[in-house]
């Protein structure tokens, strides 16, 4: 047991600043987050409520367990796209009867709950943590189908959506569909691939074709209730399983649904006793440099995660650009790598390396803290195996079974990206402070890359270097690459799991922990070739 | 010197209890009888032996009792008050099977348990009394009752504490009373014989606490003042009697002696006299047994008279007057009532949850956590008696106590009670027996203001939702609600009677924020220690809440008051809802009339049926006019609470 220390100076100019930047870039997601909540916008919400329906997320409060967490996933999909903030969907784990569950609930405000490419990767990034978390999918309908004009991107991808419901189910997966509106066409097979279907009576919409198209194909005359009500499917089709008498009783019987599930979870259980960090989580505001160039001490942010600021340090000496150690977050036992002064040097992969084999000896889940700017460059790291051992680095990561948990607090860059769990690696949940940026290298570097390139092929090709171009196209590339590598920007394309407050950090690591312990966890003795 | 080696007490609850206590102090062994409804009752459990009656008539059958106390070897019987108490011919079928019957004289018992009789006698000894009116049969009631004028009273004969009692104001409820007094009368003392009596008007009820040994020397233990009443029954008793001229005092004292030497009065006894505002008093009726409010002169004097009705039974020499210590202080005896006092009284049953009372008072109970009130018997669960130097004293430790009980489980008159040891009519003294039915409506008035409502109901949400938090199965050490992305907060639904009061709020790193059916709470500090203790600092002052949840009941006490609400179900389940028309038991109870048919047309107001609830009858009115589509009981039919009984259909339905 170690209990780490604070040398965090709350009063320095420098925490000030950092923690000035920080809530800049809070307010921002704030915005966003409050976009998020109105969906297609405040008028559908009214016309929504008008219709005496509840909201997606209305439903959701409904439905989980009364004072029990809710961790939205990636909530400001949509972000910098075509498409609302949220991108249709809501997408999230909550409690429901005692039991950890995916819900997906459709946002009708939003173009009625159409489908769109960003909504559908969100959709499909929530089956793809069900199946490795061992979660109940609890799926809220009300949509509109594909997004017609969007159907390109759309129609084959979002395919995968009903084969993946009815592979949950073979792997014994829980999967349940409340239906509270139209889930037409393609959007039929969201009820017909689920476990369990409750329908809305009235409400409640489900048929391969609508009255126009059955007109069109037949001839025959037909209403919406015959084609598709929830009385026809519960009396007759077979298709519902329930009828519900209005929104809150679907509720009511998903609800019953899932504690009749008989569920338990196959990971252990946290340990009894859960201590807070000795260290105030408000503190993290001010840790990360407002400038990331600015390194910063990496054991103030787990001082101010794990249980009681315990942490136990492996290999203190070795390889000092990558902590790693044990601890406990939320009761839950965990190693944790993080990057310390941001670069990955030979020592730091090998320790790494190493300690993805304890973990995976002791079935100890991982988390990647990262703020990596990559694999050290230059002769004599070449020259000492740097390729080779960042490779054993990727290697232990790309094979070790126990679960990962990703946390981006600051940069992530090229293949430190990769090394530390990043999105291409898999992790069960990656996680993302607001300030943290992603990219292939640094924008300066990017743009300086490409100039250098440019002016060699110029002297190869002989003609004249047009500096003039070369600085207007440098600023260019570095404009577009500074939009690209923001956390919003990532996030809003569903490529992590959710931009976080820092200070939320501790428990959304709790909340992800406690949900990988819904599936067994087990780690490997089968990685790829170590390269000595 | 154990006088009796074994008592056997014909009585139940708390002066079952009370008497218990004093033979174990005693030294002498108790046996307990019980009724089917009193089989885990405490006073069963007090006793060192216990002896189950048979169903039916109970505490009211002698020879069971009798035949108990032989089998047990017990020497004495104690009747404590009510049931056999005042029997005369158990008094004497006691001694006639050998055994000691605490108490008169059975020929006293028989004297003056008929009110005319006794009346009749102490006009002889001298003592003053009011006009009356028998009712032989044949006489005509409204004959009689014009001699003496209205209003009057229609009294039982064989009456006590206010059963068989009515106030008739006008000529046109005279039969009405008297056959309504004469059913109680019979159904609680078996002898429906009423009488009409002169009714003061503002008068004050005081009664003086004799002791006599039977052979023609009585003493005064001075007087009790019992003016604060409802319906006729006690419920605020206390000693010395406030504003009250020595030499009346004096004169009640000698009056309640003669009284008891007209007799040769044996144990304890008390006269109780009807006091009007001129000073002029009348003999109203002897009461020959312990009274409920006994403890206040207890409190007083120092004298356990259990214990001396103990001795006197078994001869021990009565002290001389000059010998009866002199009052020390002021007592004042609460009597906490299950009963809703905002509902014209209704008795209130259930399970107590919790029953308990701050130190520095004495509770004379027979109820404790867990305990059932049914009924079957008296409303009253509980005496609560404060001593102090001073009245005034004495009235604000009773307040603070009972303010600071907790009772959960059923509804009392605590609220009522609070009021008027808070009033300043009562603490100046001006008492009189229609005290509450002047004061009645303000003290009904909601004793919780709105604010002190929302502050209670902020609690009683913030305790559930610690209490969901500390019973998660998963996720446990998670912040409450925690939300990335909060759309709304967590809402509860309470139900205070059958108002809805909606709690919403959001717990956010350490900051509570709640609104209370949208109205916003300034709370600068929520320590949420356990679900049990949330201290809450509204507006600047901080307040513990206790909060107790039982069900899907919350019980919240704290400095602001005591409340309860019910959490409303977050998911309604259909199909129960009552008819709009149909008339439902609002307690378990008896029918003891129906008085419509199916096919009656009823008018708004009209009573349909009468049920009996803990000897306390209720009528059940119409509050729709139509036709009796259903009637589903009988009389003698045992009803259970939410029990449809009547159903009325309204004259435009067929329409």
């Amino acid at each position: 047991m170690t209990v780490l220390r604070s040398s965090l100076d709350t009063r320095s100019t420098e925490y000030r600043e950092n923690v000035e930047a920080m809530q800049r870039h809070l307010a921002a997601l704030d915005a966003l987050l409050a976009k998020a909540i109105v969906g297609g916008g405040e008028k559908y919400v009214e016309r929504h409520h008008k219709r005496g329906k509840l909201l997606a997320r209305e439903r959701i409060e409904l439905l989980v367990d009364p004072d029990s967490p809710f961790l939205e996933l990636s909530p400001i999909a949509g972000a910098e796209t075509e498409y609302s903030i949220g991108a249709g969907v809501v997408t999230g784990i909550g409690v429901v009867e005692s039991v950890e569950c995916m819900i997906v609930a459709s946002d009708p405000t939003a173009r009625g709950g159409a489908v769109n490419p960003i909504g559908l990767a969100k959709g499909l990034r929530a089956l793809e943590i069900a199946k490795q978390n061992r979660l109940p999918v609890v799926y809220l309908v009300e949509s509109a189908g594909g997004d017609l004009p969007r159907q390109i991107d759309v129609f084959l991808p979002g395919g995968r959506t009903f084969r993946d419901l009815t592979r949950l189910s073979a792997a014994r997966i829980p999967t349940i569909s409340l239906v509270f509106g139209s889930s037409t066409a393609g959007g039929a097979y969201l009820p017909g691939m689920s476990d369990f279907t409750v329908f809305v009576e009235g409400r409640a919409k489900v048929f391969l074709g609508g009255p126009p198209l059955v007109k069109m194909a037949t001839g025959e005359e037909s209403t919406d209730e015959e084609l598709g009500g929830a009385e026809m499917h519960a009396t007759t089709s077979g298709l519902a399983d329930f009828m519900a008498t209005d929104e809150i009783d679907a509720i009511r019987i998903g609800r019953m649904l899932v504690a009749r599930l008989n569920w338990k979870k196959l990971g252990p259980g946290p340990s009894r006793s859960v201590t807070e960090p000795m260290h105030d989580a408000d503190e993290l505001l001010g840790v990360v440099s407002a400038d990331l160039k600015v390194p910063f001490e990496i054991k103030e942010v787990i001082s101010r995660i794990v249980d009681g600021s315990d942490f136990d340090e492996f290999k203190p000496l070795y390889g000092t650009s990558l902590v790693t150690g044990w601890a406990r977050i939320h009761g839950y036992d965990i190693g944790i790598l993080a990057n310390h002064k941001g670069i990955l040097f030979s020592e730091e992969s090998q320790k790494a390396a190493h300690f993805i084999q304890l973990a995976n000896h002791t079935d100890t889940p991982l988390l990647f803290i990262q703020n990596v700017t990559g694999f050290m460059v230059g002769a004599s790291y070449e020259q000492g195996g740097i390729v080779k051992h960042g490779s054993m680095m990727i290697n232990a990561v790309s094979n070790s079974t126990v679960p990962h948990l990703t946390l981006q607090v600051g940069g992530s860059y090229g293949a430190g990206n990769y090394a530390m769990a990043g999105r291409p690696y898999d992790p069960r949940l990656l996680f993302v402070w607001p300030t943290a940026k992603t990219c292939i290298m640094g924008a300066e570097q990017l743009a300086g890359t490409l100039s250098i390139v440019a002016r060699a092929a110029a002297k190869r090709s002989g003609t004249e270097f047009d500096e003039e171009a070369d600085v207007q196209r440098r600023t260019m590339i570095k404009m577009k690459i500074e939009q690209e590598e923001k956390a919003v920007y990532l996030s809003g394309r569903v490529l992590d799991d959710g931009i976080i407050d820092p200070r939320d950090t501790r428990t959304a690591l709790g909340i992800a922990l406690s949900v990988v312990h819904s599936a067994e966890v087990a780690g490997t003795d089968r990685f790829g070739v170590f390269r000595m | 010197m154990a006088v009796f080696s074994k008592i056997l007490i014909a009585n139940r609850s708390e002066i079952a209890r009370r008497i218990i206590r004093t033979c174990s102090e005693m030294g002498i062994a108790t046996v307990a009888v019980f009724s089917e409804y009193d089989t885990d009752a405490l006073f069963v459990h007090d006793a060192d032996e216990a002896v189950a009656l048979l169903p039916g008539s109970s505490y009211l059958d002698g020879s069971s009792i009798i035949e108990a106390a032989l089998r047990t070897g017990a020497a004495a019987i104690h009747p404590g008050y009510g049931f056999l108490s005042e029997n005369a011919e158990f008094a004497s079928a006691v001694e006639a099977a050998g055994l000691t019957f605490i108490g008169p004289a059975p020929e006293t018992i028989g004297a003056m348990g008929s009110k005319l009789e006794s009346r009749e006698l102490m006009q002889t000894a001298g003592v003053p009394v009011l006009a009356v009116a028998e009712l032989p049969d044949g006489l005509d009631a409204v004959e009689a009752a014009a001699v003496l004028g209205y209003p009057l009273l229609v009294k039982a004969s064989r009456g006590g504490g206010g059963k068989g009692m009515r106030i008739v104001a006008e000529p046109d409820d005279l039969a009405g009373a008297i056959e309504s007094a004469a059913r109680e009368a019979e159904s609680a003392f078996g002898d429906g014989t009423v009488y009409l009596e002169r009714f003061v008007s503002n008068p004050r009820h005081i009664e003086v606490q004799i002791v006599g040994d039977g052979e023609g020397h009585v003493v005064h233990l001075y007087e009790r003042e019992c003016s604060i009443q409802r319906r006729f029954q006690k419920v605020i008793e206390e000693t010395p009697s406030p504003d009250l001229d020595t030499e009346l005092r004096r004169r009640l004292w000698d009056a309640a002696v003669k009284a008891g030497e007209a007799v040769s009065y044996r144990g304890a006894g008390t006269v109780e006299f009807i006091v009007d505002p001129s000073g002029d008093f009348a003999f109203l009726e002897m009461n020959t047994r312990i009274q409920v409010e006994h403890p206040v002169t207890e409190m007083t004097t120092g004298i356990d008279l259990v214990r001396m009705q103990i001795e006197i039974a078994a001869g021990v020499p009565l002290m001389a007057q000059a010998d009866v210590p002199a009052r020390v202080g002021h007592a004042i005896e609460a009597r906490l009532n299950a009963e809703s006092p905002a509902d014209g009284y209704l008795p209130s049953t259930g399970v107590v949850h919790r029953f308990t009372v701050p130190d520095g008072v004495r509770v004379d109970t027979g109820i404790a956590d867990g305990s059932v009130v049914t009924h079957h018997y008296d409303a009253m669960i509980a005496k609560i008696i404060s001593h102090a130097p001073s009245r005034e004293e004495a009235a604000a430790v009773l307040a603070r106590a009972l303010r600071g009980s907790r009772i959960h489980g059923v509804d009392t008159n605590r609220d009522l009670l609070v009021a008027i040891l808070s009033d300043d009519e009562f603490l100046a003294g001006a008492v009189d027996t229609h005290f509450l039915e002047r004061k009645g409506e303000e003290f009904a008035a909601s004793p919780m203001s709105e604010a002190a409502l929302r502050s209670s109901a902020a609690a009683a949400a913030l305790g559930i939702q610690a209490e969901n938090r500390r019973k998660a199965d998963v996720l446990a050490s998670i912040p409450s609600g925690w939300r990335n992305l909060a759309s709304q907060h967590q809402t509860t639904t309470l139900l205070h009677g059958i108002d809805p009061i909606t709690v919403s709020y959001r717990l956010v790193r350490g900051s509570v924020e709640v609104d209370v059916d949208g109205v916003s709470l300034p709370i600068d500090i929520a320590y949420l220690i356990e679900p049990e203790v949330i201290e809450l600092g509204i507006d600047g002052v901080r307040r513990t809440f206790e909060v107790n949840f039982v069900g899907d009941g919350v019980y919240v006490d704290s400095p602001l008051g005591s409340t309860h609400f019910t959490v409303a179900p977050r998911f309604a389940v259909s199909g129960l809802a009552t008819q709009e028309g149909s008339m439902t038991a609002k307690t378990p109870g008896v029918v003891v009339a129906v008085s419509t048919q199916l096919g009656d047309a009823v008018e708004p107001g009209d009573t349909v049926m009468v049920i009996e609830a803990m000897k306390m009858e209720q009528a059940i009115v119409s509050v729709t006019g139509g036709r009796v589509s259903a009637v589903h009981f009988a009389v003698g039919d045992q009803v259970a609470q939410g029990e449809i009984l009547v159903e009325i259909e309204s004259e435009e339905d067929d329409g």
